[in-house]
């Protein structure tokens, strides 16, 4: 009996050594996958691009022209690639110190209560899609940006010295740079603001309560030690936010003002390359110049988000291992 | 006539009714289109008479004439809509043949409180400076000379345009570049272009809201969304030198002046002559194989059976949805034009009625 039940086990693990094996080769074509379509992504754009590049060369990235007019079409990318960059810095100008404080609060003020309900709250606020900030952009934030903050304090900004000239603009529909910038700097608030705490979680306690014994008061804890401790992995949780604000598209048309011409002003209307392509993408006929030129600004987001985001990942390795 | 006899007849009508459909259901043809966002409410209302009328249903997506034009070139729908007229030269390359379907307008729109519709008098030189951003204050002599018994508010002028590549930008541009030179040299025109001043916003709706959100805004939509939205409209300087309002009246005298027998069929219908003729008219087209394939012969066959059908029934449902009905001469001629242009493979024409 002893030895007909010997076998019985080494047949059931041979079954397992191929389910196994099964199983290996189905994650590893799930993970190659992702990298084929990565790869196709990138080799799409850059072919449908190739035509405008070939055209325009370099010039393609400092030329403010974007004229499709048949007979005199010219395609430059200055103006969306400035645009996108520009309305994204200043989103994370406006964000940032939103999410220090709600970080800082999360983690050092607020009593155990209230941490879970406002933490949740925040990751609410990811998960509002981006054409609900769209539409609340438009009624909400553009009317008042119009009527508050351009009409009732434009004069003032003008007026303050050596920045002033950022503030003169000769539009008053509400819809510029700033009003965008304020648009994706609510959208990016909730990334930054959970990386920022789940960083500062993995400050040792034993760090801060040693500073917290030597007479230190919250804001020198907070300046002397987490800061310090978490430095690189807050700006890597800036960049992260930096790169989805980049990428953004429909909020963003919505409130920009979808002009391509180089904005003078903060209260200028202006273009983003996400916006430029959902705009008149649908309209350009196939194989012509004008797709070739949106294919190009396609792929040259590719590579400023992909920078990005490397920036991020590298910034961000030591601690998220931790 | 008593009660019974009137219930009877109700009756035997619905009875008729439903056996007619029933009647077309059983030979109902399908074709497929894709193309203009304009003209998309009237096909739609067009195509759901004739489904009962015609015994043809029409599938039409409206993906925009940009899409439209792909589309037929690709040969993967029976006909293609365009609201930019394609040239000669542009539809012998693609074996296209193209007809208008219906006509529609272009007005201003303002936010000017105080300022009622059809009010303000605006004259071309003007319109061009504004889209310029040379003319940047509503109170500006040039614009209270043409307005004395009007009071217009000093507010800054905001140009509100279409962002996304329209029809309705073709014709406001050509429109544009005819009664000025600077503007034919300068921004050009197109489906979309380089506007030297304003904002930019999506569809009519986005142009609307802009204009609507901001006091001292002026844009520029179709007819028929300014009318179902209540927005405030101007008049123009016609090339007669008259005044003229945005009504129907206007729009028909801008047809009737246009020169219909034009190889591609696409007239100008822009800042035409005529006494009482709306400057900013344009057309709608259909682009259509003139060598459909064996297996879509018959496709393309129902669809200028639809639209032989929308000719002749049609207008009045045209009318209530503000677009402009063709004239009479205008479909034979496009009827002729079936017959002349579009052929089989075998040589013989498609259109034989």
């Amino acid at each position: 009996m002893g030895a007909g039940a010997a076998p019985r086990p080494v047949a059931r693990r041979r079954g397992m050594d191929v389910g196994d094996l099964v199983f290996e080769w189905l994650c590893r074509g799930a993970g190659v996958i992702v990298l084929l379509l990565l790869g196709g992504i990138i080799v799409t754009l850059f072919i449908g691009a190739l035509p405008a590049f070939r055209e325009f060369g370099l010039g393609f990235l400092t030329s403010t022209q974007w004229n499709p007019v048949e007979g005199r079409e010219n395609y430059g990318g200055a103006v969306a690639i400035f645009g996108t960059v520009m309305s994204a810095v200043l989103a994370i100008c406006f964000a940032v110190p939103v999410a220090f404080g709600i970080a800082f609060f999360l983690t050092e003020l607020a009593p155990d209560w209230l941490r879970r309900p406002v933490g949740t709250a925040i990751e609410l606020l990811a998960a509002v899609p981006s054409i609900i900030y769209g539409m609340w952009g438009l009624f909400v934030v553009v009317p008042f940006v119009q009527m508050h903050i351009q009409l009732a304090l434009g004069d003032y900004l003008v007026a303050i010295p050596l920045v002033g000239f950022l503030f003169e603009s000769r539009f008053f529909a509400g819809t510029s740079l700033f009003t965008a910038a304020i648009v994706l700097a609510i959208m990016i608030l909730p990334f930054i603001a959970a990386t920022m705490r789940d960083v500062f979680l993995q400050v040792p306690p034993v760090f801060k309560e040693s500073a917290y014994g030597l007479g230190a008061t919250r804001w020198e804890v907070m300046k002397g030690v987490v800061l310090p401790y978490t430095r690189i992995s807050v700006v890597g949780g800036i960049m992260l936010g930096l790169g989805r604000a980049l990428g953004e598209t429909m909020a963003v048309t919505f409130v920009i003002g979808n002009a391509n011409r180089m904005p003078q002003s903060l209260f200028d209307p202006s273009t983003t390359i996400a916006s430029i392509v959902a705009m008149e993408f649908p309209e350009s006929l196939m194989g012509s110049m004008k797709q070739s030129a949106l294919f190009a600004l396609g792929f040259l987001l590719f590579v400023i988000s992909f920078l990005v985001l490397a920036a991020s990942r590298y910034l961000l390795r030591s601690r998220l291992k931790a | 006539m008593n009660r019974r006899t009137l219930l009877l007849g109700t009756g035997a009508a619905l009875g008729a009714g439903l056996f007619d459909a029933r009647g077309a259901m059983a030979q109902t043809v399908t074709i497929t289109g894709a193309g203009a966002t304009f003209p998309r409410p009237v096909y739609e209302r067009w195509a759901n008479a004739a489904r009962t009328a015609a015994g043809i249903q029409l599938n039409y997506q409206s993906i925009g004439s940009g899409g439209g034009i792909n589309q037929i070139t690709n040969r993967t729908v029976d006909f293609g809509a365009t609201d930019a007229p394609r040239t000669l030269e542009q539809l012998r390359e693609g074996n296209l043949m193209q007809f208008p379907t219906v006509m529609g307008s272009i007005v201003l729109i303002v936010n000017l409180p105080g300022v009622a519709d059809r009010q303000l008098k605006l004259t071309p030189e003007v319109i061009t400076d504004i889209f310029f951003g040379r003319l940047t204050r509503w109170n500006d002599n040039r614009i209270a000379e043409l307005n004395r018994g009007l009071r217009i508010p000093s507010l800054p002028i905001s140009v509100a345009y279409r962002a996304d590549a329209s029809g309705t930008t073709w014709g406001f541009t050509n429109y544009l570049a005819r009664v000025s030179q600077a503007w034919k040299d300068g921004p050009g025109a197109g489906t979309s272009i380089q506007w030297p001043a304003g904002q930019g916003a999506r569809g009519n709706e986005g142009v609307a809201n802009a204009v609507r959100n901001t006091p001292g805004a002026i844009g520029y939509a179709e007819n028929a969304y300014a009318v179902v939205n209540r927005l405030v409209t101007t008049q123009i300087r016609n090339k007669a030198g008259n005044f003229v309002e945005p009504v129907q009246a206007t729009f028909v005298a801008a047809a009737d002046a246009a020169d219909w027998t034009v190889p591609n069929m696409a007239p100008d219908t822009l800042d035409l002559p005529g006494a009482n003729a709306w400057p900013m008219t344009v057309g709608t087209y259909i682009l259509l194989p003139t060598n459909p394939a064996a297996d879509k012969v018959e496709g393309s066959r129902n669809t200028m059976r639809f639209f032989d059908w929308a000719f002749k029934n049609g207008a009045q449902i045209a009318g209530q949805l503000e677009y402009i009905p063709l004239p009479d001469s205008v479909t034979n001629v496009i009827r002729r034009n079936w017959a002349a242009m579009v052929k089989a493979p075998n040589g013989a024409p498609v259109w034989t009625a």
